[in-house]
């Protein structure tokens, strides 16, 4: 019997027909791997926090392995010294042992918070890009309050991981907790002694934040970005205006291989980064902070950056406290912590889950928008995120004003006073330059379509007066007068680089490796050469 | 996708090139490449070359730095000694060497995707408008589902299963709820200073002594907790009071302003002798408030920043805090100090029910 030849060459196509010949999967594969996917860095901030996600997963995979939310008193003895005989909790005990007695657990406990930072700023500035493009409008709006809810997951979830190791400034933060959860109306002591069961700081918090920290809260976030990106890809990407690309169509890579190496590379060097970061930049060293003690505080005690915007507030906040003499032996009191710390988010959360709704029925807008628009386009928007943005800025200054007072020997006194009168002020100072600022910029942009760019070249004309040559963009009327293009929605070209004035640089670090472009120079210069005149004398000669 | 079936193109056609049956598939899919030029159309040059030996130096190098990662992980002193010995350099070179890794090969993978995979440009429609006919009879059909069950005309299924699903749904929350639910009772109320059978709680250091008078300096302060067991632990999270031996004159000052506070004044004054003893715990948001301004007399909370007048009952002069700090009615006796009672008004932060 002869015996047929393995052909090795041949044994992916073969695996490929029988798997296609059980599943039938030809035709939805290669759909996926020809979905286009338009280019632009500002799509990739999104990216940033998805990278973020999995690393987070990775490193806090390796901390739950030794980490113990136990909050049952222990006596420290180990290698780092000047804790040694001191009284903490095993919770703190397990966090030390983590950092000195895990072989990679610092590295691991660092780009776990590294990652969690970044994670939050990716997310905020990807909400920024969504908002001042109009990315979140019809039809993705549902995928805006997806984004919004993972923001505010994400924060619950950075709190929850910032307070477990109960060093000094996690159990403040907890302390923080407990009495913005007590300054809620009616139920408040209900709620707080309910999760804490009973006493601050008692026995159980360490395990419920733990168990809300690796499961439930990840569990939603997972499932919340899988409904993000699966939205996206049903609804697929939103792109810039420009040559070729409409409402109705998508331009740029197909998803294999180009725009899958690029994410994959992506997310390589987004984990570099990080591992970087929690090699080389020390966070939260916790045992520099001692463990908590109710006693205990040090200045500068201050949270994670994404919390800070709320710390400025409640510092901000006037001594405003409502009481309620209901009836004799019944007063009941409504302290001003609750403004800052439960309204505020209460309205901060609200507002951004309605604003698309909100905004397509101030501008009428019905149908569904795939192009994305300029921040100048939509002064109204701008400058309405420009305003948020003052206010947040404002806060975050002001969750920082103690340092900063102590930094510039400035009063701390005053630094609050500026806070809160700048909380007032700025923001609509703010949305005033922003708007004025778009209008010149759409000018500006009308001006150069009607009249060509400036070229840097001043003509004198016979009469003695200078003028500048502009460059037109469109093809000039007989008068040489240039026709006014209409604006596309996209970058107009403001320099003459920008429309190939200049030779391309020749490639190659200190030695050529191409020969230099041939330029082509016009048959006439743009400027004639001065005429040879007589030379300018005192005429005595 | 049937639209872009075309019946008339034959795959097993050997006229066409491979590219051909990618461009038909892409076709299928809705997607139409418009451009498509390789990076280099003379293949070999020096430029070219170039870009392939960079990307092969940096995968090269992320190979090493990650061998370089394995062998310092394993081989590293890594065991935290005090000093300053190789051991503090282990994270660092765990992080250049993962780090330095991960991004050269991220670097690498971007390059090659620029550098050299092929220049192009697709085009892919979007098809996102409803078809009004396949909604017609979606509805249609879900609409039918509810006239099955003919709930619309049997009103007594319609309250029974209201009445049956209902208290099921509760049953759902209730062990969540319930579980946790705990009554706040007199737990805001009450601290570990209550004299407990008639013994009034002593003053103590963290490690249980008693405080005498001469303790503590004129002008300086001290943190004391109840003289019970575990009294310095965070089981007594509501207790730490900061005692202050106030100067002859600002002593006289509080003395002079105690009666502007009810509580204070009472039972012959919380104060004894030049001494005051005030809650730590911030009546705004519970961080303790003891950074002590001996020249302004005030206590500062660092957190968000309240300001509390010693003099003056301890009246928040600045910050978000509304309410004074509670002062603790002191006493001595055999020489150490006690307390006279529990704080006479709930300490730390706001709440609803208080008064």
């Amino acid at each position: 019997m002869k015996r047929r030849k393995f052909d090795v060459a041949a044994l992916p196509a073969k695996a490929g027909g029988e798997i296609d010949d059980r599943l039938q999967v030809s035709a939805p594969l290669r759909r996926l791997f020809n979905k286009v996917f338009p280019d632009h860095w500002s799509f990739l901030l999104g990216e940033i926090a998805l990278y973020s996600f999995i690393v987070l997963l990775l490193t806090g995979t390796f901390l739950t392995l030794w980490f113990d939310p136990s909050m049952e008193e222990v006596h420290y003895n180990g290698p780092y010294t000047p804790l040694n005989g001191i009284e903490m909790s095993r919770a703190y005990e397990s966090s030390l042992q983590l950092s000195f007695e895990v072989r990679g657990g610092l590295i691991m406990r660092q780009m776990h918070h590294w990652a969690a930072l970044l994670f939050m700023a990716s997310i905020v500035v990807h909400m920024l890009r969504v908002f001042f493009t109009g990315a979140f409008r019809k039809p993705r709006e549902l995928n805006w309050v997806i984004g919004v809810l993972l923001f505010w997951l994400g924060f619950v979830e950075g709190f929850a991981g910032y307070s477990l190791p109960d060093d000094a400034l996690s159990g403040t933060g907890l302390r923080i907790a407990h009495a913005i959860m007590l300054s809620i109306p009616v139920v408040g002591t209900w709620v707080a002694t309910s999760l804490f069961g009973g006493e601050f700081p008692g026995t159980v918090i360490l395990g419920r934040l733990y168990i809300a920290h690796v499961l439930l809260v990840p569990a939603i976030l997972l499932g919340l970005i899988a409904a993000h990106m699966g939205l996206l890809v049903k609804q697929k990407h939103t792109q810039w205006p420009g040559p070729g690309r409409s409402n109705d169509n998508v331009v740029g890579v197909r998803m294999f291989p180009g725009f899958a190496a690029k994410g994959g590379a992506f997310f390589m060097v987004v984990f570099g980064v990080i591992a970087l970061l929690g090699g080389l930049f020390q966070i939260n060293p916790v045992w520099l902070f001692g463990p908590y003690k109710a006693a205990v505080v040090s200045a500068a005690s201050q949270p994670d950056w994404y919390v800070m915007f709320l710390d400025g507030s409640t510092r901000l906040m006037p001594p405003w406290e409502a009481r309620f003499p209901l009836w004799p032996g019944h007063h009941y009191t409504l302290p001003p912590l609750f403004w800052p710390t439960v309204f505020l988010p209460g309205v901060l959360t609200m507002l951004p889950l309605f604003y698309p709704f909100i905004e397509a029925r101030k501008f009428k807008s019905k149908q569904s928008h795939h192009l994305l628009q300029r921040p100048r386009d939509v002064p109204t928007r701008t400058s309405l995120g420009a305003m948020a943005l003052a206010f947040y800025f404002v806060l975050m200054i002001s969750g920082a004003n103690d340092v900063l007072a102590e930094k510039f020997h400035i009063s701390l006194n005053a630094m609050t006073w500026a806070g809160r009168i700048g909380l007032l002020l700025l923001p609509p100072l703010a949305y005033w330059v922003t708007y004025r600022i778009c209008l010149g910029l759409q000018q500006h942009d009308r001006e150069v379509l009607a009249h060509g760019m400036e070229t840097g070249i001043i003509k004198r004309l016979p009469n003695g007066a200078f003028v500048e040559v502009h460059q037109p963009l469109s093809p000039v009327d007989a008068h040489g007068h240039p026709t006014e293009l209409p604006y596309a929605g996209w970058v107009v070209p403001k320099k003459m680089n920008r429309i190939g004035a200049l030779v391309p640089t020749v490639k190659g670090f200190f030695f050529p490796v191409e020969e230099a472009a041939q330029r082509t120079l016009p048959a006439e210069a743009p400027v004639s050469p001065a005429p040879s005149r007589e030379g300018i004398g005192s005429g005595k000669h | 996708m049937s639209t872009h079936t075309d019946v008339d193109f034959d795959v097993k056609d050997p006229s066409l090139t491979r590219f051909d049956l990618v461009k038909e598939g892409a076709r299928r899919d809705g997607v139409e490449i418009v451009h498509y030029a390789p990076r280099f159309p003379v293949p070999g040059t020096r430029a070219e070359k170039r870009v392939e030996r960079t990307i092969a130096f940096m995968l090269v190098l992320s190979g090493l730095l990650g061998l370089g990662f394995v062998v310092a992980y394993i081989w590293w002193p890594w065991k935290y000694e005090p000093g300053n010995g190789l051991d503090k350099l282990y994270n660092p070179v765990l992080g250049i060497t993962l780090g330095g890794s991960l991004f050269l090969l991220g670097i690498a993978i971007v390059t090659w995707a620029k550098k050299l995979l092929p220049e192009e440009v697709s085009i892919q429609e979007r098809h996102d408008v409803a078809d009004q006919a396949e909604r017609a009879l979606t509805g249609a059909t879900i609409l039918n589902m509810v006239d099955e069950t003919g709930i619309k005309r049997r009103p007594l299924l319609k309250g029974a299963l209201l009445v049956g699903a209902a208290p099921l749904g509760v049953a759902a929350a209730a062990p969540l709820v319930g579980g946790l639910i705990k009554k706040p009772d007199h737990i805001l109320f009450e601290t570990a200073w209550k004299p407990a059978d008639g013994h009034k709680v002593k003053l103590t250091r963290e490690d249980g002594s008693a405080v005498r008078p001469e303790d503590v300096s004129v002008g300086g302060q001290m943190t004391v907790y109840p003289g019970v067991p575990h009294g310095a632990s965070n089981e007594h999270a509501d207790s730490p009071v900061l005692l202050i031996h106030l100067r002859e004159k600002d002593a006289s000052e509080l003395r002079a302003n105690l009666k502007n506070v009810a509580v204070n004044a009472e039972d012959g004054g919380a104060i004894w002798g030049n001494f005051v003893a005030y809650s730590k715990i911030c009546t705004h948001a519970g961080c303790p408030a003891s950074l002590y301004e001996q020249q302004t007399n005030r206590l500062l909370c660092p957190c968000h920043q309240s300001q509390f007048h010693i003099t003056d009952n301890a009246r928040p002069v600045f910050g978000p805090a509304t309410r004074r700090l509670p002062m603790l009615p002191l006493s001595v006796e055999d020489g150490v100090f006690v307390a006279k009672s529990d704080f006479r008004v709930p300490i730390g932060p706001g709440f609803w029910e208080r008064p």
